[in-house]
């Protein structure tokens, strides 16, 4: 007795270790444990009753919750307290059932149940949420109702010209037949040529069609085109219906299923050979033959390596036949060499490859027997093998009890609960780990994502940063001071953060505005000068080859010498036939003296210097003003003689920002004025109308002239056709649900045509009606 | 600004006296050579067969003759109007039913459609200006935008289409082989044309009165003329029927036509005075006094005045007020010249230099330094492109006008320029003493090129006014010795809008013009140098009001509203991936920006690198001393 409670016991921890998680109820473990933990109680007795009495309620029929409750005692172990109990709920019908189930209360039971499935009954919305909900619906009502006006409201937003009454717009052409229906033929010229024309089968009527062409017209209707592309919808319609049953078919995953479909398959294809058989003997021949290859092939092709008939029966047998399993493994060789893909391949990967074909072609179970074949019975060996696959460790009892495994009086029922918490358990291990993985390729994921983003990141700091190079080069090189050495380490000084970059972008444009400001200065200080031309022209040249580098200077040194070139140089003079009177009186000496006196008079007032002088003026004047806040006294002493430092002057000095280049900037010769013109401003347009959202669009449709002094009369009246039309003495009535259907069958609204649906006729009636207005 | 060209519909009475007042000599052979023509008008038959020749071909004259005067007018009127007329009515037709005709007949239509429209011709028309790229516009404004394009395009194949309504070809004058057309004389063209063209020289010999001062009326029919002691007359110069001719008892400075040839504007030593064409002093206008030079704007119904006292006035003769008085601080005024394109006036000043003013504007729009002496005569031609001006430094130079204002070409001229004029067509015509020189480009509108004249002349005095006639290809000279009118072929327009300035009206329809004028009549305040700049919106105030607004609101009403992901479906909207999402895309927009500031940057650098490397230093200018 003890040895067999001491089995129980043994079982009933092993599975206990195996699986915490599940509720075994149909195990009652609370009483063997608490016998292991009464194990040293002397009332044996007692103990007996109770172990009695849980066999008795591992009985089937009578299972009810089993909970003890212990009195206080000394020792009290962590095993005895269950919570089996507390978790449940004390249902009603409990309390009425009675030990025996008695059929009366059934009844009584069953409308308990009902009482409890029945709801109580909602409260009735609030009146607020009830008027909400109502005006939502009305609302959502209305608008559709009125989005029907939607594209006719859109059509007389574009139109050109809308004009009321809006009338229904006439076919502007009325078909020649039409036409000429009418006509006959009456002077004898006429009929002449009509009798021509019907001798020749000539079109008279409709001259544009041939009768030949009138046939191949009359070819294809409009219904029977209608048909054919109706039939070709069908079949396109079937075709789709049928691959998504192929397709649902393929994924159903009952084998039984698909058992069936091949059975009715092969019945079918039976039933064919027969009757090919009947009406064709040859060809049936043909068909057998390929069956029998089919057959053949697939025999060839050892899909069923263990799963076939043979197989299984022989792995039965296994178990206690050697013969059978050597057979079974001589087939499964059979099968590996055979299934062996010969490729020729690089030996390294070939072995990768080799094994890895091996893992899976071949069920890792038979690896695994492979494997162990030292151990006594690779087939039973089946459900633990995954175990050693998923713990490296395994622990060793459990080895060892396989041997016993013969002896052990389990019946398969038995077993298979176990076989069955085995797979699920490694299942469950697979899906941990599976998920673990996941997480980890995630991390790594999201990590190579930050990688990605980084790289990215970098390529485009890598990108700025060459840029930036560029621009650094180019201003080394035309500074030319820095060696290229410089250059070079500024190549290699990647880690530079972008906002020190950026201000490294900046400072060689400051610095040339700095030269550009001294060269404005220098040239002040020159013009202020006013030296005398040549002078001032040495001068200059003596300063060029100390500062080349500023172009700003240079440029406007070539430009002052441009205006002097401009005035000074003597043009071509132009050889008249006919020499003025004065002139021509004068002898050549005299003339030479006019010309010295004229220079001798002009010697005295330099105009372009008096015009450079007013040009930089109106610079000055016209170049926004820097404001100084300085405070003499402000923190130093201040008065007469006292000057404020610098750095203050500095500090306190508030910039102005650069207006917009001056106009004049590049011309030498002329000072273009930089004031608005606020009286012709104030005809300008100041506000964008509605579409547009920049001015250059705008002032894209404004450039045409619609004048009729730039136009032609039709142009100009195309231009200036008034948007709106009424015409005077016409009633104008709203739009109607028919005119809208009238007008949208033009457009091809089927929408409206569904909301007006009335009878062609009495539409008909209305629109002439309407038309007679 | 290209205006449509109009056929001279206004007077259908008197075309045949169109024709034969319009036409220049050559048009009346022709008449003789096409006998159906009705104004059989008798001319020498002795020169039929050269004049055969010159129509036949155009650039040689193979006669041996030194001159030829022709006028390409004369072939396309050869065509007479009875001509014409049928072919358009039987095109009217063909356009109207082609579909019913040509299946009638059954006969194609070989040139099916509507006459194509050469793409150079309609592109003169085009005003939009399509290099300027525009931003990114919603579907809305898109179609409007598409829109506008294509009634433009519409509208200009109308216009060029139209432009076959321009049956005058202008006249030229060409020499023989090597030979100088400056030689020819003005006795040998009057020699060569026929009578009416002739009829059209003539010199007025009035000595007495000493030098004179002209102007003509817009329509070209009407002259007047004031010297400048006292003698003011007016007159219809095509028929030489005097139409008033008063002594005013004053020195008269200037003389000019109002908007129409009933008015005219006398600058007197003291004030401005006004007289109607019977001689009838109708005003004097005592704020404008000393007057110089007069202008008159005729849109804008301006009459500028430029005074000794220096102050350039602006009178509005449809209303009479001063419009404006502005002082140039440069010394007394006796140069000034209006560009009939914006209708800017330019002062030419003794410092060598030319300003150019606006009503609207106290200072000058622009101020040009032209010569080192001071200038002499200005003269703007009738697009607005060139302006010439010569000083007393001897030299004449054109400027180009269109924002550059840098001179075109320049020469030396034995004696200073004193007066310059441009025609319509863009010859230049300069007064030096006793000499006209005129100088002609390649077509209309281009440079005159300097390098040899065109035609000269010597007058009986020293030149002291000098216009072109519009709409005939004269110049008229005023001078000490009376009045010359010279001819001048290819200097005017050929064609003539009936409406706008019309030769042959009558009394009634100068008076309906006049009203149409004055109802179209533009304020002075558009005067400014780019008249196109008026068709653009006003930036600073559109930016101003949208400030304005927005501190009004105290947010940007226009302002792009932040990306706000759309939530997504089966639980990828995540909070995180929201944010994620937004993030992405605000920062590509910062990277759009960081890239485009990039890209100015470099832009930027370039253009300065390219610079200098223009006028790079070569190793020989250290020798340069």
């Amino acid at each position: 007795m003890q040895a067999a409670k001491m089995n129980a016991l043994q079982t009933i921890e092993g599975l206990l270790t195996l699986s915490q998680q599940e509720e075994l109820v149909d195990l009652p473990n609370s009483y063997p444990l608490s016998a292991s933990e009464d194990e040293g109680d002397s009332d044996g007795e007692r103990k007996h009753q109770k172990l009695l009495k849980a066999i008795s309620c591992l009985d089937e029929k009578n299972r009810w919750k089993w909970t003890e409750r212990s009195e206080a005692s000394l020792q009290v172990s962590e095993f005895n307290m269950s919570s089996e109990g507390s978790g449940e709920k004390l249902v009603l019908s409990d309390l009425l059932e009675p030990v025996r189930t008695s059929s009366a209360l059934a009844a009584v039971k069953k409308q308990l149940n009902k009482v409890k499935s029945k709801k109580t009954m909602e409260l009735p919305l609030n009146k607020e949420e009830v008027k909400q909900i109502h005006r939502e619906i009305a609302f959502n009502k209305t608008s559709q109702t009125l989005s029907k006006w939607d594209p006719i409201v859109l059509r007389n937003w574009q139109a050109e010209q809308l004009v009321f009454p809006l009338e229904k717009k006439q076919p502007a052409f009325v078909p020649i037949e039409l036409v000429l229906s009418g006509w006959k033929a009456r002077t004898p010229l006429e009929q002449e040529i009509f009798n021509l024309l019907h001798k020749n089968r000539q079109p008279v009527t409709d001259p544009l069609l041939a009768p030949m062409e009138k046939a191949a017209l009359k070819a294809m209707s409009l219904e029977e085109a209608k048909m054919h592309r109706a039939e070709l919808q069908r079949a396109r319609v079937l075709q789709s219906y049928y691959e998504a049953r192929a397709k649902r078919e393929k994924k159903i995953k009952s084998k039984m299923f698909h058992r069936n479909m091949k059975k009715e398959k092969a019945r079918k294809a039976l039933k064919d050979f027969d009757h090919l058989w009947k009406v064709n003997p040859t060809a049936a021949l043909d068909e057998l033959q390929k069956m029998e290859k089919a057959r053949v092939m697939e025999r060839m092709s050892l899909k069923h390596q263990n799963s076939g008939k043979w197989a299984k029966s022989k792995m039965v047998m296994a178990k206690y036949d050697l013969e059978a399993r050597q057979a079974v493994q001589e087939q499964l060789a059979k099968n590996k060499e055979l299934t062996h893909k010969l490729q020729i391949i690089s030996e390294s990967e070939e072995e990768k490859r080799g094994t890895k074909e091996e893992e899976s072609l071949v069920p890792d179970v038979l690896n695994e027997v492979q494997m162990c074949t030292d151990g006594p019975n690779p087939w039973l060996l089946r459900g633990c093998n995954s175990d050693t696959k998923e713990s490296e460790i395994q622990p060793d009892p459990e080895q060892q009890p396989e041997p016993v495994i013969p002896k052990f009086p389990k019946t398969e029922e038995d077993e298979r609960p176990a076989a069955e918490e085995e797979i699920l358990l490694k299942g469950f291990g697979e899906s941990r780990s599976l998920r673990e993985r996941f997480q980890l390729n995630r991390d790594t994921e999201s990590v190579g994502c930050q990688e990605t983003k980084d790289s990215s990141t970098q390529d485009i700091l890598a990108k700025l940063k060459a840029l930036n190079q560029k621009l650094e080069n180019r201003h080394s090189s035309k500074q030319t001071v820095s060696p290229a050495g410089t250059v070079l380490q500024v190549q290699r000084e990647e880690c530079i953060p972008e906002e020190e970059e950026s201000l490294l972008l900046q400072r060689p444009e400051r610095v040339q505005i700095l030269e550009e400001l001294e060269g404005l200065g220098k040239e002040e200080y020159f013009q202020n000068k006013e030296l005398p031309r040549p002078l001032l022209k040495w001068k200059q040249m003596k300063r060029n080859p100390n500062n080349q580098t500023d172009s700003p200077k240079g440029k406007k040194k070539e430009q002052m010498i441009d205006l002097q070139n401009l005035l000074t140089t003597e043009p071509p003079s132009v050889k008249s036939l006919a020499i003025p009177t004065a002139i021509e009186e004068l002898e050549d000496e005299e003339k030479q003296n006019l010309k010295q006196m004229i220079k001798e008079a002009f010697s005295g007032d330099d105009v372009i210097s008096d015009f450079l002088k007013e040009k930089r003026e109106a610079m000055k004047a016209s170049k926004p003003k820097a404001v100084d806040l300085m405070l003499p006294g402000w923190g130093k002493w201040g008065g007469a003689g006292l000057k404020p430092s610098a750095k203050k002057g500095r500090r306190f000095l508030i910039k102005a920002p650069e207006g917009p280049p001056r106009k004049d900037k590049d011309l030498p010769n002329v000072i273009v004025s930089e004031k608005r013109n606020i009286h012709a401003a104030a005809h300008q347009v100041q506000v964008l109308p509605y579409p547009f959202t920049h001015h250059q669009q705008f002032e894209r449709t404004i450039q045409t002239p619609i004048g009729s002094s730039w136009n032609t009369r039709r142009a100009f009246q195309k231009l200036t056709t008034p948007k709106v039309v009424t015409k005077p003495g016409h009633i104008i009535k709203p739009i109607k649900a028919e005119d809208v259907s009238c007008h949208s069958s033009k457009l091809g609204l089927s929408v409206i045509q569904s909301v007006t649906a009335q009878p062609t006729g009495n539409k008909k009636q209305k629109t002439d009606k309407s038309s007679v207005d | 600004m290209e205006t449509v060209p109009r056929p001279g519909k206004g007077v259908p009475l008197k075309k045949d006296k169109l024709q034969a007042k319009r036409k220049k000599p050559r048009r009346y052979w022709e008449e003789e050579t096409a006998p159906t023509a009705a104004g059989a008008s008798p001319g020498p038959p002795r020169k039929k067969k050269k004049n055969l020749e010159l129509r036949r071909q155009k650039l040689k004259n193979a006669h041996n003759s030194k001159k030829s005067w022709s006028s390409k007018k004369s072939q396309v009127t050869k065509k007479s109007r009875e001509q014409r007329r049928p072919r358009e009515q039987k095109n009217l037709r063909e356009q109207k039913k082609p579909g019913s005709q040509q299946s009638l007949s059954g006969a194609q239509d070989p040139f099916p459609g509507p006459a194509p429209v050469p793409v150079q011709k309609a592109r003169k028309f085009c005003r939009i200006d399509k290099s300027k790229k525009l931003p990114h516009s919603l579907p809305k404004t898109q179609s409007k935008l598409e829109v506008a394009e294509a009634l433009e395009e519409e509208i200009s194949i109308k216009a060029a289409r139209s432009e076959l309504l321009l049956a005058e070809e202008p006249g030229f004058l060409e020499g023989d082989d090597g030979e100088d057309t400056a030689k020819i004389r003005q006795a040998d063209i009057v020699e060569a044309v026929d009578i009416a063209s002739a009829a059209k020289h003539f010199d007025l010999n009035l000595r007495q009165f000493g030098p004179y001062r002209l102007d003509y009326s817009r329509t070209g029919r009407h002259m007047t003329f004031a010297g400048r002691r006292g003698h003011v007359a007016a007159l219809d110069w095509v028929t030489k029927k005097l139409m008033c001719e008063i002594n005013v008892m004053e020195a008269v400075r200037d003389i000019r036509f109002l908007h129409s040839e009933a008015l005219l504007a006398v600058a007197q030593n003291r004030w401005l005075h006004i007289y109607d064409n019977q001689g009838i002093e109708l005003h004097c206008v005592r704020r404008c006094d000393r007057v110089t030079r007069l202008e008159f704007l005729p849109f804008h119904f301006l009459l500028t005045t430029a005074s000794e006292t220096g102050f350039l006035t602006y009178l509005d003769v449809s209303v009479g007020k001063i419009v404006a008085a502005l002082n140039a601080r440069a010394g007394r005024l006796n140069v000034m010249a209006q560009n009939p394109y914006n209708a800017v006036i330019h002062l030419g000043h003794s410092n060598g230099t030319v300003s150019l003013w606006s009503p609207s504007v106290q200072e000058p729009l622009a101020k040009i330094l032209c010569h080192r002496g001071g200038v002499q005569a200005v003269a703007v031609d009738s697009t607005g492109t060139y302006m010439a001006t010569s000083g007393l430094d001897h030299q004449l130079k054109v400027f180009d006008l269109r924002g550059t204002y840098q001179p075109l070409s320049a020469r030396t001229l034995p004696l200073g320029a004193g007066h310059l004029a441009f025609s319509q067509r863009g010859l230049l015509a300069a007064g030096m003493g006793d000499v006209v020189n005129i100088w002609t480009g390649q077509g209309k509108a281009t440079l005159p090129a300097l390098e040899r004249p065109y035609l000269t002349h010597r007058l009986a005095g020293p030149v002291h006014g000098l216009q072109f006639c519009p709409f005939e290809d004269v110049l008229g000279v005023g001078h000490s010795g009376g009045i010359t009118s010279m001819l001048v072929p290819g200097a005017a327009e050929p064609n003539f809008d009936g409406l706008e300035s019309n030769p042959y009206r009558s009394r009634k329809q100068r008076q309906e013009w006049e009203v149409k004028a004055l109802l179209e009549k533009v304020p002075a305040e558009l005067i400014c140098l780019n008249p196109r700049a008026l068709a653009e919106v006003d930036v600073i105030s559109l930016e101003q009001r949208k400030k304005e607004r927005m501190e009004r609101l105290g947010y940007d009403p226009e302002a792009k509203a932040p990306f706000q992901p759309k939530p997504k479906r089966k639980g990828r909207s995540s909070t995180g991936s929201m944010v994620k999402r937004k993030k992405k895309v605000l920062e590509q927009e910062h990277r759009d920006k960081v890239r485009q500031s990039l890209e100015e940057q470099q832009k930027q650098q370039k253009q300065q690198k390219a610079k200098p490397t223009g006028v790079q230093p070569s190793a020989l200018d250290r020798f340069v001393r």
